[in-house]
């Protein structure tokens, strides 16, 4: 979806500027019981290896993602097997200077924490609820496939 | 490991049930009666209890300071003493010279060996001080969510123990399969469908 639907991401999210792969991205392929571990590391990695791993039936087990709305910039990595967030960084938040201003800190922390969960719990519903869908076994499969191809 | 950190880690968990009566008044109960001790327990090589956010090494929780706009925010304080193995090898063969030197023997049965190593670990354990590790979480009561500032698998797990001893409440990881169950909003049919899942052709 990142590189062939943002306008449906934009639909999730409208003050959606981009969603792109950060810089890491990790595959497996488990197949003929031997783990084949792929790493792609560095910012604009080319990442053929990975389209390359994914046509072997590979799957992703770990993804570092860079999302941005309007003038703020989050980045994160996410694992497969867990769905636990790793190295978070959030946009630029005010400091704590006095006791008082610790609520509002973690107030406005909250919510940009909320804004990356909203994403996840979003597109991960919208996943689930193909995955399970007819379209995804007559439709969705062979879109993966010849994408990873091309 | 926490919210104020520059970079984040993240566990998510959904509540299971809701608390009787006040909601601030039974957490602040929970969070004072498994409060990390402020007492040192010597023997112990590890303490794990409730702390506050904003003083993480003197746990408050008076005037619901816990209590953050429509959110809980605490921490869970894990107290571990760790003893270099190199070091008690070291005091380990130190003892074993001195009690050879006083027994006038060359030798050691693996009892006395046992009880030395033992001895050994128990001295250097009441002579080393516990290293704090402090994680915060994230409560929101109304929405049953609750974000732990850790993936670590053993702050997790000393989590889940902890809360539902404190509140009575259980956490449910969400995991994949947890949020498509409970996050995902799928129909009861949709639901069906994802118990029998298996790889898609792709995947086979």
């Amino acid at each position: 979806m990142i590189e062939t639907d943002q306008k449906r991401l934009r639909r999730y999210d409208p003050d959606l500027v981009s969603l792109n792969i950060g810089s890491r991205l990790v595959l497996e392929n488990t197949r003929n019981n031997a783990k084949e571990t792929v790493t792609i590391k560095g910012e604009d990695a080319n990442l053929e290896e990975g389209l390359l791993a994914l046509t072997k039936g590979a799957v992703v087990t770990e993804i570092h993602l860079s999302y941005k709305t309007g003038a703020q910039h989050w980045q994160f990595g996410l694992k497969g097997e867990s769905l636990n967030i790793s190295n978070l960084k959030l946009p630029e938040t005010g400091p704590v200077e006095t006791p008082e201003d610790l609520e509002g800190v973690v107030m406005e922390k909250a919510y940009l924490v909320e804004k990356v969960i909203g994403l996840i719990n979003t597109l991960f519903s919208h996943f689930v609820k193909l995955r399970v869908s007819n379209k995804w076994r007559n439709q969705t499969v062979s879109q993966i496939r010849k994408w990873a191809s091309s | 490991m926490g919210l104020l950190s520059s970079r984040i880690s993240i566990t998510r968990y959904k509540v299971s049930g809701q608390l009787d009566g006040s909601v601030h008044e039974t957490v602040y109960h929970g969070l004072k009666q498994h409060a990390i001790p402020k007492i040192k327990d010597e023997g112990s090589e590890a303490l794990v209890g409730w702390t506050s956010f904003e003083h993480p090494y003197a746990p408050d929780f008076e005037g619901y300071s816990f209590v953050f706009g429509t959110h809980m925010v605490f921490a869970l304080r894990i107290d571990k003493k760790s003893i270099s193995p190199k070091l008690v090898q070291k005091h380990y063969a130190l003892e074993v010279a001195k009690h050879l030197e006083e027994t006038g023997r060359n030798f050691l049965s693996g009892n006395e060996k046992k009880t030395i190593k033992e001895h050994v670990v128990k001295t250097l354990g009441r002579r080393i001080p516990a290293i704090p590790n402090v994680y915060d979480l994230l409560w929101d009561y109304q929405k049953s969510s609750l974000w732990f500032f850790s993936n670590l698998k053993s702050a997790n797990e000393a989590l889940e123990t902890l809360f539902i001893k404190s509140f009575g409440l259980a956490l449910i990881r969400l995991f994949p399969y947890t949020t498509a169950d409970l996050v995902a909003g799928l129909s009861d049919q949709e639901r069906d469908l994802l118990l029998k899942l298996g790889p898609s052709p792709s995947e086979e």
